[in-house]
Order: C-alpha cells, then structure tokens, then sequence
C-alpha cells in the first residue's frame, strides 16, 4: 500500500482523530455555492467529500466541486464516485482525470438506485460494482494498469475509501462485503449516520478483525421535517425516541433557535460518544446546508 | 419460462384500426400457461375485435410460435385466412411476433408485452429469475441469481440499499437478493462462497443479437 498521499490518510496513520465533512453540489453551473461550504469547513475537518449525484439526482459532476474546493479554498477533497452512472471506461477516464487535477481521496459507492431518484425511467449502469471499482483503483495505483492490463502512463496517487451501513440488519453480509473490499485494498471506510453509539460500538467490534480505520457518520437534522425524511429514505437508520422527542420539544419551545442549540447538545454528545468510547478513528459529519454547526459538535467531542 | 401480460384492449384496437381483416395467433405454451395467449384468450380476442367491427379472418394456437418450423407449418394449413389478411395479432411474446412477421410478411401486432423469463407460483404470480447473461454462476450464488434478482445486478453484494433483508428499490417489499444467497449459503454451510470476490463481470456474453449456432 502506498502513501499517505493525502491529509487524510496521513492523519488516520498517524492516529489523530479526523473530521471529515460533506459538500453536496446541485443543480447549477456556479461554483459559489460549494465554495461558500468549503470555507466553512476548512480549518475544522481535515478533508471534505463531494457527493456524487446522491439519492440519485444530477447535479454537477462531484470532480470538478473536487478539484475546485483543494484550488481555491485548501480544503482537500474525498471524491465521491459511484459505479451506478458510468460504466468501466467512463469511470477509468475520470478516474484518469481525477489524478490529474490533484485528487487524493476516492469514495468508491454503489449509488442509491436510480430507480429512488428524480428520473426513475433512467437506465442504471452498475457495469462494475463498488467492490470491482477498488480493484480497479488498486490496479491503477499499484501496478499502473487498467483492468484490461493496459498500462496507464503517470499512475495516479489515490486513496481508496469505502462506504458502510452501520445500521445493516442483517450485518454479517454487510461485514463480508466490507472484507472483500480490505482484501483487495480499501483503505479507510466512512459509515451511513449512526444515531445510537451502541449501533457504533457493535459495528465497530464486528469489523475490528479488517484493522482498517472507520469514521463513523454523523448527521444533524437541519429540520424535523429533515430528520423525518432521513428516517424514510436511509435504509435500516433508527433515530432513537428519546432524540426524535427532543428536537420536536425544541422545536416547538423555541422555534429553529433552540431546535439547533438542541441539536448541538445532542450531535455534539453523539460525536463525543463516538470520539471517546469506541474505536473509531474519526467522525464523517454530514451537514450540508449548515455547515455552521461544524465547529460546535467538534468543539463539543472532546468534552471536559 | 417466458411471461408476458396482455396490452390493455384499447392499445390493441389502435394498433388495429386501418385493418379490417385479421388474423389471430396464440401460443400453446408460454402464453397459455400466462393466461394470455391460449386458446380461451384467443377465443375471447375474436370475439372482441368482432365487437368492434373487424372481421376475423380465423385464428390459430401454434404449439411455440417461436419455432419457425411450426409456424411456417400452421400459416400453410390457415391458407388465405393468414394470406388474405391485413393484420395478425399475435397473443405471444415478442420472438413469436417477429417470426410471424418474418413468415407471413404482414402487418402483425403484439397483443403482448413480454416481461421476463421466469417462475409461475400460480396464476397471477409469476417472478423473474433469469437475465439470460450467458454465464451462469448460480453454482456459486446458492442458486439463487443476483444478476435476476438484484436490483443493481451486482457481483459482490449487499449494497447499502438493503434493510430487513429487504431492497429499497419497490418501496421495501422485494428482497434483497444478497441476503436471500446470504441466508442459502449459510444454511448450505458455503460461507467461502459468499466471502470471494467476485471479479467484474463479462458483459459481451450478453450483448443483443446472440446467436447460438452449433451446426
């Protein structure tokens, strides 16, 4: 395994507890919005992902938000890539472009189904799955070859991340699958949002034996409305009673207000759960939208 | 087997308008065993189209209209009830009308929709199980075929899109295909099976217009 060739990668060698954030582009050919979320993050994690057409939705193409946010603004990108739009050429040749504008990090993902999206009609690809993909990086990476052997001249420097559901049910398909990806040399996984840090704890011990670091998601609420459309959409998430009842109590006690300062206090016990009684490596905060609220659940993770 | 579903009868009446005279062809094997092209539905068709002013020039139910052989056999024996037609609609899937079309070089219509190859649980319930890729790796799998069954037809499963053991595409209610192959190869005592990596598929085997040609 080569490296670190990446901020990221270096922190979690080095053992420091890492912050990675989430920029989401959208529907637009202005940058200002993604840089706007750049700024808020740097300086407060370490390195931001740049969703690829997430829930399936098209927005502007993930790489060039990637390669924008490390130029203009510093912050080091994890290149979010899913295998449902692109088949195997597509995805080598931004694969290839990927490397030449300086990305680092990779998040090798499935893709929610085309089908969930805004154009259910849409033919999805799924020519390589996620698992076939980090083969192909590795190739790339190790041996500069593609995967018909093919030699790629100046082989890119990338990391290879990949995604898992905590919240799976049953999880020892979840944990099999995360283990054929370590064995052909995934390097460090980042995880659906967890709201329960026994969900974490149990999770975390069931793929300790793959010895590879984890950042475990954390995804504040920028509403109820939201929070209920999280609980619909992502597969098997379990928004424990007790949080559901506070944020509503918040909500309804202090308008938007106090439902934020209630979500600091419990996104920010959440990440400090997380930070202090498991073995995650690090925390991947999901806040697109209110990226403000960065700082405060950090602040708030390291705890008295 | 091959399961179809019978068009709606107004999209079947467009298609025929401008053709007076038709001929009708149902299938004695896939589309009967559907309920949608076999001799009580191709009866009840005639009467339909007759309803609506066609003339039925006569009907047949061939043994696999996808078999060139019998159909050129039947067309011969209808004589000028095929040749003195307009139209044929054919009650079948979508290989029996363009060997229709082929043999009798006339207007023909699909009655039909072709839906999948699959398994009959009973009339009415019927389920895909066989994407006819060319390579079949069911050995493997516990029998049962992700590239079928799995939404996003995926080698190494489960994605994330699954809960419960169920898929988050249709709404929750199909399973998802990796812990059904999950489940069947621990029971099986095959976890190693469910463990290797599966390299990237070989997609030529599956590209249109396959032929198989031994001699």
């Amino acid at each position: 395994m080569t490296g670190p060739n990446s901020e990221l990668m270096r922190e979690l060698i080095e053992g420091r507890f890492v912050f990675t954030g989430e920029i989401e582009p959208s529907k637009t050919t202005s940058l200002q919005g993604v840089l706007e979320a750049a700024k808020k993050l740097k300086g407060h994690v370490v390195a931001a992902n740049v969703t690829d057409n997430p829930t399936a939705y098209a927005y502007m193409n993930a790489l060039i938000p990637s390669y924008i946010i490390q130029r203009e603004v510093g912050l080091e990108a994890v290149y979010q890539m899913t295998v449902r739009d692109r088949n195997r050429l597509a995805l080598t040749s931004d694969l290839l472009g990927a490397g030449a504008l300086g990305i680092r990090n990779i998040l090798v993902l499935s893709g929610d189904h085309t089908a969930v999206g805004e154009y259910p009609g849409a033919k999805p690809v799924y020519d390589l799955d996620s698992t076939n993909m980090v083969e192909l990086i590795r190739r790339m990476v190790d041996r500069g070859v593609d995967l018909g052997e093919n030699r790629v001249i100046d082989p890119p420097k990338f990391h290879i991340g990949i995604a898992s559901n905590p919240n799976a049910d049953p999880l020892e398909p979840e944990v099999f699958k995360i283990e054929r990806k370590v064995m052909l040399g995934a390097e460090f996984i980042q995880t659906q949002a967890v709201y329960d840090v026994e969900v974490a704890k149990g999770f975390l011990d069931a793929i300790a034996y793959l010895n590879r670091p984890v950042l475990i998601g954390v995804a504040p609420f920028k509403s109820i409305s939201a929070m209920e459309w999280m609980m619909r959409l992502v597969p098997g998430i379990i928004v424990p009673e007790e949080i559901q009842s506070r944020l509503r109590r918040a909500r309804e006690r202090g308008g938007k207000e106090e439902f934020y300062r209630e979500s600091i206090e419990i996104f920010g016990q959440l990440a400090h759960d997380v930070r202090k009684t498991t073995k995650a490596k690090g925390i991947h905060l999901m806040t697109i939208g209110f990226e403000w609220i960065v700082p405060s659940i950090i602040e708030r993770s390291i705890g008295a | 087997m091959i399961i179809t579903t019978q068009k709606p009868l107004d999209k079947i009446f467009e298609m025929c308008k401008g053709f007076g005279r038709v001929f009708v062809v149902g299938c004695g094997v896939c589309a009967a065993e559907c309920q949608t092209g076999g001799q009580p539905e191709v009866e009840a068709m005639v009467e339909k189209l007759k309803e609506v002013g066609k003339e039925v020039t006569g009907y047949t139910i061939i043994e696999s209209v996808c078999d060139e052989r019998r159909t050129r056999i039947a067309f011969r024996n209808s004589g000028e009830a095929v040749t003195g037609a307009d139209a044929l609609l054919i009650m079948s899937c979508g290989t029996a009308v363009q060997v229709a079309s082929d043999l009798s070089k006339k207007i023909c219509i699909p009655g039909c929709d072709t839906e999948f190859i699959g398994m009959t649980e009973r009339i009415g319930r019927f389920y895909e199980r066989c994407k006819a890729c060319g390579d079949c790796i069911l050995f493997e799998t516990g029998g049962i075929c992700p590239i079928a069954r799995c939404a996003k037809g995926i080698l190494n499963g489960p994605c994330g899109g699954q809960s419960k053991g169920k898929c988050e595409v249709g709404g929750w209610t199909k399973d998802c295909a990796w812990v059904l192959i999950y489940k069947r190869l621990k029971e099986l005592g095959r976890l190693d099976d469910f463990r290797r990596y599966r390299p990237r598929k070989d997609y030529s085997t599956a590209s249109p217009a396959r032929e198989v040609v031994f001699r």
